[in-house]
């Protein structure tokens, strides 16, 4: 156990960092770490660097698991279950997808165009974004195993039940018909050699960090604005654990805006540390990943304003639950 | 012989058109290359992921960038 703490306290939560920034801060800038300016300092310059360090590993380890489960596979395999099997099968499956939501339309079609039930296309496209491997470990960096368990089999849950609803309600007729074609569910594998798999996790780090690069920078710099910055009484007011709207607040709050999950990370950590409630921090990130603006846009193309409605309430009211449900249930996790 | 880079504008789909121009001067090739970003016509193609590459009409990549090696490999056997 010891061992294993040590790991996690300097592989994942990176304290030697976190010391070393500290020593920069400290003696190279000569500023104090309790005056608000060396403690933001320090909160940007070792959160960026340890997003980025794990950022790039993780990506670089997904791609290649990924590697051997090319769309057409997955497909493939979801397409011999039946049910909520399938929409489990098909949230689960959306947490080894790439985290681009440019690629989602092309998966939307493929799915559907081949015969998968529009619920568990769903399941999957709730999923991609909100759960992946990379912002498990980032979670479980930042705050604790708890907290990063929780929050998968949470969004899992989500995916699923609205993935189920979909199915059940008989929406296929607010699909844009020219997605239904004539796809099959064959699926030939391709032969990829361990160098072709490694030079696809490299592409797709620098695909990834080249584009998520800049919200993780803002992100940090909000993060360190909240951490050091906003007075406390106005977060209490607005964010604030007794306060029953804080939940509603911050879904409104995410839904517009448009990050990726490892850019609103820090501002989450900056979040808890000044006591807001767990449940509405993940309200929060899950607003901000599941649900925004430019997803929506997109998906507008390939479905009528109907479907898009319904599929937006289930994913917004979903959210709302998981909150309230992760306050109550807050002093568990923290 | 002719190219088609399928991809709706990610930036790996540039990449990859940027790539195929730079093998076809490496390697002397002529081609007619074109980049399609409408996305019925890519569906028509039934990748699922871009980028994708289509040689004359056939699927030869998607979903990834080919290393250099493979890319050269793949434009050479469709010249030939």
């Amino acid at each position: 156990m010891i061992i294993f703490e040590w790991l996690n306290n300097q592989l994942l939560k990176m304290e030697w960092l976190s010391n070393a920034v500290r020593l920069l801060v400290e003696n190279g800038f000569n500023l104090d770490m309790s005056t608000r300016l060396g403690g933001s300092i320090h909160f940007f310059i070792y959160d960026v660097i340890k997003i980025f360090i794990l950022l790039s590993v993780l990506i670089f380890t997904i791609s290649y698991i990924q590697s051997y489960f090319p769309p057409e596979r997955t497909r493939s395999i979801i397409g011999r279950y039946k049910g909520v099997w399938a929409n489990t099968l098909g949230a689960l499956f959306g947490t080894i997808t790439p985290f681009c939501s440019c690629s989602s339309i092309p998966l939307f079609i493929g799915f559907t165009s081949a015969g998968l039930p529009l619920g568990v296309t769903f399941s999957f496209l709730i999923s991609s974004p909100l759960v992946d491997l990379a912002s498990v470990i980032l979670l479980a960096s930042i705050f604790n195993w708890k907290i990063a368990i929780a929050y998968v089999i949470a969004g899992l849950i989500l995916a699923v039940i609205a993935g189920t609803i979909i199915s059940k309600s008989n929406l296929e007729g607010y699909v844009e018909s020219f997605v239904y074609g004539d796809q099959n569910l064959e699926y030939e594998p391709e032969s990829l050699s361990p160098r072709d798999r490694a030079a696809y996790g490299k592409a797709q780090v620098i695909d990834i960090v080249g584009r998520v690069w800049l919200y993780i920078l803002i992100g940090v710099g909000i993060g360190a604005a909240i951490h050091n910055w906003i007075p406390q009484n106005i977060i209490s007011a607005v964010l604030g654990q007794d306060k029953w709207y804080s939940v509603l607040v911050a879904t409104i709050v995410g839904i517009p805006m448009y990050a990726d999950i490892f850019g609103t990370l820090p501002i989450a950590e900056a979040l808890v540390l000044r006591g807001v409630g767990i449940g509405t921090v993940l309200a929060f990130m899950m607003g901000v990943t599941a649900l925004s603006l430019p997803s929506l846009i997109m998906l507008s193309q390939v479905i009528k304003p109907r479907l898009l409605t319904i599929f937006f309430s289930l994913v917004a009211v979903g959210i709302v639950i998981i909150g309230y449900t992760f306050n109550a249930l807050g002093h568990f996790f923290l | 012989m002719k190219i088609e880079v399928l991809g709706t504008g990610c930036s790996r789909c540039k990449q990859l058109e940027k790539d195929v121009y730079n093998a076809l001067a490496e390697l002397d090739i002529a081609a007619e290359v074109e980049k399609v970003e409408d996305i019925k016509t890519i569906m028509g193609y039934k990748v699922m992921a871009t980028p994708a590459l289509v040689i004359d009409g056939k699927v030869k990549v998607s979903g990834r960038l080919p290393r250099k090696e493979e890319l050269h490999k793949l434009l050479k056997s469709a010249g030939e």
